[in-house]
């Protein structure tokens, strides 16, 4: 194999460059060509509404968006519910791992019905949750709560974050149970073992070696959905449409709001590029991971 | 008695007599119900709200806003409606049209690009499955504006065609990676055997890689359709009547007037369903392309 390999290296490399020329270029123009006009407009004055008023900007997109208190707004609520999703997840996700893990009747399907939130599309886990499960007169959660002889909660118009933070929540907890579990499977059971045997209780094998184990996988799992929850759209959309007021506009809503009812292109990419570097600050972390998983 | 107990317990208390193991069995067990009950409990709770829906969407309006109820005459009555009054087929096909067709076009360009990186590997193949990884890391809201103004130019938006090219490309990256991890799993072997009898390349990939790593492309496939038909972000944005899929009907719930719990439960049910069992189908392989075989 070895010997071969250098009388073979440039006809593969002739070969590999024509089977992979049309993913790379269409990856490459998918790319380059809006990100480059994302970028030419955030410096333009261009807005829609006014076809007059044309020209460089300059600087003016941004000094416009940065002095908005909607974007420092949009910031606040985009970091919380990425934060509080996160943590969520992240510690149920785990947990559920580790329940899962064990030997207990039944366990595939229970496996399976825990992790099927993830396969339903956002627009319905949204206003399923809203209506049937959140309705203040109505839903489930009120007549829980009726039942116990509790007041009903307004969900939408008292908690509208905390409300998108558990739908949110609800659709990426399985997600993040799917991939700890699959890294499970790889924990050593002798290792477990041994340290059971050495008189390890439950709680010090999770730290000790459950833990430890999942390190990898959980940091693939915060940084993956990190890069999904930046820029979480549709649930808004379908739900409080940002609000009341700003409550629940993110980043992204904010960029649909400022592109797609203002029409005006310039802020709109302005706030696009920002949202892009704040993804890109996540992903070199992730690329860099994935490079290091790529030469074991 | 005292044989029945497991290596750990009769290790840690050598000298046990035959009440103790008895004892430790009795805890045993106990502790095994414990966990069945809890792992249960977790699967039914995270699993509600979408049993919730499938039942309501067999009642009818008013027994929808009810109290929770389970007991209820079944009637097959929101089902015929949503297909009457909102044209339910219609979405559906759009939905189909648009995740089945972006999801071939992937594979047809992804497979010889995976075939080049997993066979034919040159020093750049590391740098441009990166690359490509880093492609997918770009926000699609970051590039809302230019995607938008361009399908307007371009007379996409609307149209089934725009949002399957939108779709190929947005997960072209995941499928090629997916592909490569099954690609590399073959034993090159076989292949060389191939090539030794006079294959050509096309030949080689036809007759004996796609064969051979059916089972792997037939997942990769589920998770691009599954990925296409629950994405919301663009058909929200790119679609409004003609072309709109499931994700975008849905949403038209969300309006004060729409707010037709039974119906929206129907069309909803019926929305999730293939995903759903698509989603059980290939729950373990799908991991590889959700973490760009970080975890596998």
């Amino acid at each position: 194999m070895n010997k071969n390999r250098t009388s073979g290296r440039t006809v593969g490399g002739l070969r590999t460059l024509s089977l992979q020329a049309p993913a790379v270029t269409l990856l490459l123009l998918w790319m380059i060509v809006p990100l480059a006009m994302t970028v030419w407009f955030s410096f333009q004055r261009y807005n829609l509404l006014m076809p007059s008023m044309t020209g460089f900007a300059g600087f003016e997109n941004y000094e416009y968006l940065l002095t908005d208190p909607a974007l420092w707004s949009a910031m606040g609520t985009t970091l919380l519910l990425v934060g509080w999703v996160l943590a969520i997840t992240v510690v149920g996700g785990t947990l559920l791992a580790v329940l899962f893990q064990q030997d207990f009747m039944g366990r595939g399907v229970a496996r399976v019905l825990a992790i099927s939130p993830f396969f339903v599309m956002p627009t319905v886990s949204a206003l399923v949750w809203k209506n049937m499960m959140m309705h203040p007169a109505n839903g489930v959660f009120a007549w829980l709560a009726e039942s116990l002889g509790l007041p009903a909660v307004d969900w939408f118009s008292s908690l509208p974050l905390t409300s998108i933070i558990i739908i949110v929540s609800w659709q990426w907890l399985p997600f993040a149970l799917l991939i700890l579990l699959t890294a499970m499977q790889s924990l050593d059971d002798d290792q477990v073992e041994a340290a059971r045997m050495d008189g390890a209780g439950p709680v010090a094998i999770f730290f000790y070696i459950t833990l430890p184990h999942l390190k990898r996988a959980i940091s693939v799992v915060v940084m993956i959905e990190m890069i999904f929850l930046l820029t979480i759209f549709a649930e808004i959309f379908v739900t409080t449409s940002g609000g009341p007021g700003l409550a629940t506009t993110n980043l992204a809503y904010l960029i649909y709001i400022r592109a797609l009812l203002d029409f005006d292109v310039g802020t709109a990419s302005a706030g696009g590029v920002i949202a892009i570097i704040l993804a890109n600050i996540v992903a070199i972390f992730l690329v860099r991971m994935v490079a290091k998983n790529l030469e074991q | 008695m005292t044989t029945t107990t497991t290596t750990g317990d009769s290790v840690k208390a050598p000298v046990a007599d035959a009440g103790r193991g008895a004892s430790a069995l009795r805890a045993q067990r106990r502790r095994k119900f414990g966990i069945t009950l809890l792992g249960w409990g977790v699967a039914l709770t995270i699993f509600f709200p979408i049993f919730w829906m499938i039942v309501t969407g067999f009642k009818t309006e008013a027994e929808a806003i009810a109290d929770p109820s389970l007991i209820f005459t079944p009637t097959l009555e929101s089902y015929v409606e949503v297909q009457e009054r909102a044209d339910y087929l219609k979405f559906a096909w759009n939905s189909v049209v648009v995740s089945f067709g972006s999801t071939l076009l992937a594979l047809l360009i992804a497979v010889p690009s995976a075939y080049a990186m997993a066979f034919l590997p040159t020093k750049r193949t590391k740098g441009t499955l990166l690359w490509m990884l880093s492609t997918k890391m770009l926000p699609s809201v970051g590039v809302l504006v230019p995607i938008y103004l361009l399908f307007r130019d371009f007379g996409l938006l609307d149209t089934r065609i725009g949002l399957t090219i939108v779709y190929t490309l947005m997960n072209l990256p995941i499928v090629v990676w997916m592909l490569y991890t099954f690609f590399k799993d073959l034993p090159r072997e076989i292949l060389e055997a191939g090539r030794m009898d006079g294959a050509s390349t096309f030949q080689e990939v036809w007759y004996l890689l796609l064969p051979l790593t059916l089972p792997g492309i037939a997942s990769t496939g589920l998770l691009s359709v599954i990925l296409s038909w629950n994405e919301a972000f663009w058909s929200l944005n790119l679609t409004t009547s003609q072309a709109a899929p499931l994700t975008a009907y849905i949403a038209s719930f969300s309006s004060p007037e729409g707010l037709f719990w039974a119906k929206l439960s129907a069309a909803s049910t019926m929305a999730i369903a293939p995903i759903l069992i698509f989603g059980w189908l290939t729950q373990k392989q799908m991991v590889r392309g959700l973490t760009f075989g970080a975890v596998k």
